[in-house]
This record gives structure tokens, C-alpha cells and sequence, in this order.
């Protein structure tokens, strides 16, 4: 699904955050990516977004070479990616709004899409229908992060990049959110790339771990973590040793 | 705010006209019902044309400023080349008075309505333009990271977030601009034309002397002012709802 190779970037005068770095995603999977901050985490999610161009290197997804954001990814942000003049449901509309605006051309929508604006049905699931026609400011942090989440997967994605989603909600809010977004990227059958800087967050939710270090990042570490989104696993042996292996990790790099 | 308290506000005012009105005692400062019973009868007698000529020329100047100033605005303000370029202009030019070029303006384009409105449409513009820069230009950026994700290229851009996100700093160059645009129409009015409510003011008290009716005026002049405060309040609760959640 994604496949980086030789990525090398970084900001124009600021040092290197990937240098000839190689990664790959399979359709389906479930990964989090974690790091200390300033590692890149988030940069890398804005190039698997095409957000962000490759200094060198090649990204690619679905077989195709990113140059652009990708009608079929969705992005998910900790915070202000809803527009605060909208509603509930006006947000929700929103990707599909844009996506009529331009129509089916390829680029900023699928080629095979066609016009719709209904999002009603997923406000529904996801609990919302009652606090459609209320405006962002109006609802609490969990409900204008489903919302985010309603607007994106209107849009049947095949990838979901979050960023830090669950960062900003209350503990229980947040295991909520949590299970509700690997539940919902089982049934549709999603890739899913979380970012986050929580060690129990990154094992509580990805197959698999990419840890990121301080940059530049050369090699991708990778943490097989199989039974990440059972139940019980949070209280599970096998979960509290990976915390430890990854909080002693991310220390040494730190030393 | 409520109506209650404008009207018992503008009672206050009233009662205060009143108390000096009688210190004074002289027909420099009529009493207020004397203003009022006057004001009524002139309202027929040419009062309301003046009135109407002059709402023309402050709606169209603002009218032309914004929809002039507010795409220039959201132009300097969601492209960083743009704002390199205008932005230094601006800052030179914003502070300079406007209100010194209505000679120059009068010069050049003469003494009908096209002058007036163009001097309340060059004090308007800047204002709008700064405003609606500084908005676009500090919306966050995530905000157009997670538009661009949808998919939206430069225009939907505009569309969906520059657009309605200026419509509140619009509003608010308005408002602040509506007290300089009466004040600047006033001045307009007093150079070769013999319509609007600065020329009736000054003819009336100037000229004929006729004190009560120059206060009818200043009531007229006050009502425009503040009528177009209110329909800026009314624009902005209907346009921008989502300022006056609890």
C-alpha cells in the first residue's frame, strides 16, 4: 500500500529528518508511528499525504508515486480541522463538497466518483445526528473528533493518516475513540497510520510499531506487536513488556 | 444588548439635551421637542430626499470597498509572494489621512456623486484590506493542511475557508468604519452640490440661520449612522451565526 524508498527530506535550512530512509505499509494494516518530538513523526505523515514533497526519494502508494494529496487518503488532525463557522454537519459535508466542486477529475476527487452529499447516515453511527446542526465550539473535544472522522471516511478512503488524534481527550474518551477507529478501519477495510508520542497509545493500537529517533531518520525500527487491538490486551503481560521495551528504547536514544 | 436599554440610553441622552438646552437658553441649542416637531415637518419638506441621496452615497462607497478591498485583501493574504509585494504599499499608505485628498479627488473627478464615493470608498478600502489580510493570513495552518487533504487545490481553498473566514473581518471593517465615512460624507457634502444631509446641516445653520432644522439634520445625519451600525449588527448575525453561540 506504501512504499518509501530512499526518502530523503528536510526543511529548507534545517537540518535532515530522513535521510535514504525505507518503509513499507500492506493494504489492511494497522501501524503507529512513534517518537520523541522534533523526530518527524508528523512530518512523515504529511509526506504519506502528499502534503509535503521528498527532498529525494521515491513515496509511493496504491503502485502510484505521490506528487499531490490523494483522493483516497483521509488526514486526521489533534486539533483545528474543523472549520469553526460550520456545522456538525456542514463539516461532514465538507470533503464531499469539495469534491463536487471540482467533480470527478482525477486529481481532486476519484475519477469514478459521483456527486453525493449525504452524511447523515455516518453522523448517525458515530453518534452525532443530534449535534448536526451545532457549530464545533458547541460540542466537546471527542465529538469534534468524530466529526473529523465522519467527514473523512464520507469519503470512502482506502488510507487514514492520523496525527496525534486522541492527544487533547480525556482518558476514557480516548480508549472510546480508540477502539472505535480500529473497529471502523476493520470494516472498511482501511490502512491505518496513527502518529503519537504515547507509548501505551502505540501499543494499545498498532499491528505494528515503526519508532522513530532522533533525526535523521536512516533506518525504520519496526516492533511486531500481532495481538495490538484485542480485547483485554491493555491488561495483557505481552503489552506491559512491550511498553517497557519501547519506554527503555526511546530513553537510551534520548541518552 | 438590549432594546430596553438603547431606548432608556437614548431617553438619558435626551433628558441631558433638555438640561442643557434650558442652561443654555439661547437659539443656538433648541430644546429637543422643538427639534422634533421640526424634524417631522421637514422630513416632507426635502429632509427625506437629502437623507436618501446621502444613505446612496455612504451604501455605494461601502458597497465599491468591499467589493474591491476584501478579494485584495484575501489575494495579499493566503499568498505569502503577494504579501512580500502589497504589504509594504499598504503600510505606507494606511496611515496617510484620506480625508486630506478630497480636494485632489474633487479636482479630478468633479462635483457630482462619482467623488464622494470614492473618497468614503478610499478611507473604507484600507481598512477592509488590512483586515481581511491579517485574517487570512492568520488562519491556522492546519486548518488548510486538512482542507488541502480533502483534496481542495487553490480554489476550493477560497472557497470553503478564505472566503468565510474574512466575512467577520469585513463586517468588523465596517463597523469601524461607518463613524469615518458619515464624518467623511459630511465633508463631501459641503463642496458643490446642493443634496445630502452635510449640505442641508451647514445650509441650514449657516445660511438661513435656522438652528432647529440644522438639529433636524444632525438627527437625520445621527439615524444613518447608527441605522447602518445596526444593519451591520443584523448582517452579522445573519451571516456569521456561529460568533454568537453561548
Amino acid at each position: 500500500m506504501i512504499l518509501i524508498h530512499s526518502l530523503t527530506f528536510g526543511y529548507p535550512r534545517g537540518a535532515l529528518i530522513f535521510q535514504d530512509f525505507d518503509w513499507q505499509v500492506a493494504r489492511g494494516q494497522t501501524w503507529t508511528v512513534l517518537g520523541p518530538s522534533g523526530c518527524g513523526k508528523t512530518s512523515l505523515l504529511y509526506l504519506l499525504a502528499g502534503l509535503l514533497q521528498p527532498t529525494s526519494g521515491q513515496i509511493e502508494i496504491d503502485g502510484q508515486p505521490l506528487t499531490r494529496p490523494r483522493p483516497r487518503t483521509g488526514l486526521i488532525l489533534q486539533d483545528y480541522g474543523l472549520l469553526p463557522w460550520a456545522t456538525v454537519r456542514q463539516n461532514a459535508e465538507l470533503g464531499l463538497r469539495v469534491r463536487n466542486f471540482y467533480g470527478p477529475d482525477g486529481t481532486h476527487a476519484p475519477r469514478d466518483y459521483s456527486p453525493a452529499r449525504d452524511v447523515m447516515p455516518w453522523l448517525e453511527r458515530l453518534g452525532l445526528a443530534e449535534f448536526a446542526d451545532r457549530f464545533p465550539a458547541q460540542i466537546s473535544g471527542g465529538q469534534r473528533q468524530r466529526a473529523a472522522i465522519v467527514r473523512t471516511l464520507a469519503l470512502s478512503p482506502d488510507l487514514l493518516l492520523m496525527d496525534e488524534p486522541f492527544a487533547s481527550l480525556d482518558a476514557v474518551t480516548r480508549e472510546d475513540l480508540q477502539n472505535l477507529t480500529l473497529s471502523l478501519c476493520a470494516e472498511q477495510q482501511l490502512t491505518l497510520v496513527i502518529v503519537t508520542h504515547a507509548i501505551e497509545e502505540a501499543v494499545a493500537l498498532g499491528e505494528k510499531i515503526l519508532l522513530l529517533e532522533t533525526a535523521p531518520n536512516q533506518n525504520a525500527r519496526v516492533f511486531e506487536n500481532s495481538q495490538a487491538g484485542q480485547s483485554n490486551y491493555r491488561n495483557s503481560q505481552a503489552y506491559h513488556d512491550l511498553c517497557n521495551l519501547l519506554w527503555k528504547e526511546m530513553r537510551h536514544e534520548k541518552a | 444588548m438590549k432594546r430596553r436599554d438603547l431606548l432608556l440610553s437614548a431617553l438619558g441622552l435626551v433628558i441631558v439635551w433638555q438640561v442643557f438646552a434650558m442652561i443654555v437658553s439661547r437659539p443656538i441649542l433648541p430644546a429637543p421637542w422643538e427639534v422634533f416637531i421640526v424634524f417631522f415637518q421637514e422630513l416632507g419638506n426635502g429632509l427625506m430626499i437629502h437623507f436618501g441621496v446621502s444613505l446612496w452615497r455612504v451604501v455605494a462607497g461601502m458597497a465599491l470597498s468591499v467589493l474591491v478591498a476584501a478579494p485584495a485583501g484575501l489575494a495579499i493574504g493566503g499568498s505569502r509572494t503577494m504579501n512580500r509585494i502589497f504589504s509594504p504599499i499598504i503600510y505606507l499608505l494606511y496611515p496617510i489621512p484620506k480625508v486630506v485628498f478630497v480636494p485632489v479627488v474633487l479636482l479630478f473627478l468633479g462635483i457630482g456623486d462619482t467623488a464622494k464615493i470614492t473618497i468614503i470608498f478610499l478611507i473604507l478600502f484600507f481598512q477592509i484590506v488590512v483586515l481581511v489580510r491579517d485574517q487570512a493570513a492568520g488562519l491556522p495552518p492546519q486548518l488548510l493542511q486538512s482542507l488541502r487533504s480533502l483534496g481542495a487545490g487553490r480554489r476550493a481553498l477560497f472557497r470553503f475557508v478564505y472566503l468565510p473566514a474574512s466575512l467577520p473581518a469585513i463586517l468588523t471593517a465596517l463597523r469601524q468604519s461607518i463613524g469615518t465615512a458619515v464624518a467623511v460624507l459630511y465633508i463631501t457634502e459641503l463642496f458643490a452640490t446642493k443634496y445630502g444631509l452635510g449640505y442641508y446641516i451647514y445650509y441650514n445653520g449657516g445660511t438661513l440661520f435656522n438652528y432647529p432644522a440644522m438639529y433636524a439634520g444632525v438627527i437625520a445625519m445621527s439615524l444613518l449612522g447608527l441605522g447602518m451600525y445596526f444593519a451591520v449588527d443584523w448582517l452579522e448575525r445573519w451571516l456569521c451565526p456561529w460568533k454568537f453561540i453561548s
